[in-house]
């Protein structure tokens, strides 16, 4: 009897504990439609990009000889062996797409790591130390932002030699006043609050309030802007790689193999529309997530 | 407004001194020795070398040669392009009416799609419309703009043979630039046809340059107009008794415009990034080509003019909305 009560006791208990941030995330986040859509989308790349190896029904470098430019299954002259038609030297459009994700996912994972650390970095420092480090790091990411991010990538990739890894440092460079920005934003509004002054007051060390007391209240933005750069770097990579700049032939990224099939745009359509075609519904998913992940963590845009 | 116009001249001149000392260093940091870029393959004896090394002034310490630089580019002289041999600044001029044309049309586009249809979808919120610009916007913001710039090629210029595939004008017209707009050079030649030959010219590239500007101006003015439609004031024009149109149009419309307006004056940036896209695609003879071409070429000194100058309008432009937003609205002005 006495158990029982105190059991149906807990069970009131446990319906009025407050979910934990996990569940109350995914509240939020699964209340999109469209941001659960594309989280399934990115899945499937992700996994597509994972497993390439076994996926893909062709090596992306196999040449067939006697089969360049053969149309998609659907279309007069196609063949299952060939899903998405061959290219003008005979590769496999589907495997080589297939492939290419992880270029794109590589790619863009590498551009935000390197610009949201960076970024924070240096926002962090800005935000603390005020007065002249402050103003030459903000003027640094004036004089980036001054310059249009495609062609400032372009430049750097001038200065360092076309290639996939140049790219990827010239992206990065042109994301990186974003993050500097928000970052000394959030930490000036936060180092004035009282919880900051108490821990500076209980004596905490300079690396502490940085990094454990002030850094995890200003990460939400963070994530947000994060999640909005990924989708970005995917276009800017293909960009690049569209421009000659980035990933070099025969390498079977989805820019660079829009590069080479530029001129037979009106001989093979299929050969220019797939390529384009995976970036765009990787970059759709990934912001439409990113809308999703706004919803959840923005706390000036939470329902209450 | 003289002090809020003054710190941000503050801000601006040292960004442009920090962008002229990128550009200086551009030349100084890519690989190869300048002047040997300069005299190309062939190569030139030691001496030569030199004697050509101290007549350019590259014996001289770094920080003298930086200020004589800063001192040509005040003056207007951006050094010469390796390629064509003439002053950077004369190309960058000839070539920059094709890009601010192209850039024009892009943005007009974005405004009188993106305005309207922002505002019906804010109006008739949750609606199948709001719900289909929504899903479109979104799909427009994640568009690789030079893959859809090839699609509309395939369809238009291939399957259905409606507009050209590159360049600005049929070869059949010639007539001296007068402006450098085509579509106005066109009229004044006179001559028939040439003007309806630039405009269908110019379609395809204005919609791809116009793409992802429409789908951010779309969304900014539906949230704007959400945002304004739950204010009081609404609510007190609605309670007068005033007519839904006179209500959305006088005094929603316009408050909203605010941060619509901020959007589009802040979109130089983008846009010509757009452009060197856009132009490459359909071998528009502008500013954006011109520099892939010279990054291409290694024509260093044509990159760096270019880079110096594009910098030098974003800043110019980004400066005069920030006037004009301070001008329109005080509280901007005040906070500064």
């Amino acid at each position: 009897m006495a158990s029982e009560a105190k059991r149906a006791h807990d069970a009131e208990t446990a319906i009025k504990a407050p979910p934990g941030p996990l569940r109350e995330f995914w509240h939020y986040f699964s209340e999109n439609k469209g941001a659960v859509a594309g989280l399934l989308a990115v899945v499937i790349v992700l996994l597509a990009a994972l497993f390439a190896d076994v996926v893909a029904p062709h090596s992306p470098a196999q040449q067939y000889r006697d089969h360049f430019l053969e149309p998609p299954v659907w279309q007069e002259g196609g063949s299952w062996d060939f899903v998405l038609g061959t290219d003008a030297v005979g590769r496999d459009i589907l495997s080589r797409i297939i492939h290419g994700s992880r270029y794109s996912l590589f790619i863009a994972l590498i551009v935000v790591s390197l610009a949201l650390t960076s970024g924070i970095a240096l926002g962090l420092v800005a935000g603390f130390a005020r007065g002249w480090t402050e103003s030459m790091i903000m003027r640094a990411m004036d004089i980036l932002l001054a310059v249009p991010s495609l062609l400032l990538a372009i430049v750097i990739v001038a200065i360092l030699g076309p290639g996939l890894f140049n790219a990827v440092i010239a992206i990065a460079v042109t994301y990186l006043p974003q993050f500097t920005r928000l970052t000394r934003a959030s930490v000036i509004t936060e180092t004035s609050k009282d919880y900051v002054t108490a821990s500076r007051v209980t004596g905490a060390g300079l690396p502490r309030l940085m990094f454990l007391t002030v850094l995890p209240n200003c990460l939400a933005p963070l994530i947000v802007q994060a999640s909005l750069a990924f989708s970005n770097a995917i276009l800017d990579a293909a960009a690049l790689g569209f421009l000659g700049l980035g990933a070099q032939p025969p390498a079977p990224e989805w820019g660079t193999m829009l590069a080479d099939a530029r001129e037979f745009v009106l001989r093979a359509w299929w050969v220019v529309t797939f390529p384009g075609l995976a970036i765009l519904i990787t970059v759709l998913a990934l912001n439409l997530m990113g809308d999703g992940l706004r919803d959840a963590l923005d706390p000036k845009l939470k329902r209450s | 407004m003289i002090r809020f116009v003054l710190t941000r001249l503050g801000v601006l001149i040292p960004t442009f001194v920090g962008v002229t000392i990128v550009a200086f260093a551009l030349i100084r940091l890519v690989p190869g020795d300048p002047i040997e870029l300069l005299v190309g393959e062939r190569g030139i004896s030691e001496e030569r070398l030199a004697e050509l090394r101290t007549r350019f002034g590259f014996d001289r310490p770094l920080p003298v040669q930086y200020l004589s630089f800063l001192g040509n580019v005040l003056q207007g002289d951006l050094g010469q392009s390796l390629v064509t041999r003439k002053p950077v600044v004369d190309e960058f001029l000839t070539l920059f009416p094709a890009t601010l044309e192209l850039g024009l049309c892009g943005l007009l586009f974005a405004v009188f799609l993106g305005i309207p249809a922002g505002v019906v979808a804010a109006v008739n919120r949750g609606s199948a419309f709001d719900h289909l610009l929504m899903g479109t916007s979104l799909t427009g913001f994640s568009m690789p703009i030079f893959w859809w710039g090839l699609l509309l090629i395939i369809l238009f210029s291939g399957t259905l043979q409606w507009t050209p595939v590159s360049g600005r004008i049929d070869l059949l017209y010639f007539f001296p630039p007068v402006t450098g707009f085509m579509l106005i050079d066109s009229l004044l030649s006179g001559q028939e046809g040439a003007f309806t030959s630039a405009a269908r010219h110019l379609i395809l590239p204005t919609i791809v340059l116009g793409t992802i500007p429409l789908a951010v101006i779309a969304r900014q003015t539906r949230s704007a107009m959400l945002e304004v439609l739950g204010e009081d004031y609404i609510r007190t024009a609605r309670a007068k008794g005033l007519t839904p149109r006179r209500v959305i149009g006088l005094h929603a419309l316009r408050n909203a415009m605010i941060p619509v307006i901020t959007v589009i004056g802040l979109s130089a940036s983008t846009l010509f990034s757009g452009a060197i896209l856009t132009e490459t695609i359909f071998s528009w003879p502008g500013i954006g080509k011109w520099l892939i071409d010279s990054v291409a070429r290694r024509d260093y000194p044509s990159v760096q003019g270019g880079i110096l100058l594009i910098a030098s309008i974003v800043m110019l432009v980004n400066f005069g909305v920030d006037i004009l937003y301070g001008l329109i609205n005080p509280k901007i002005r005040r906070r500064t």
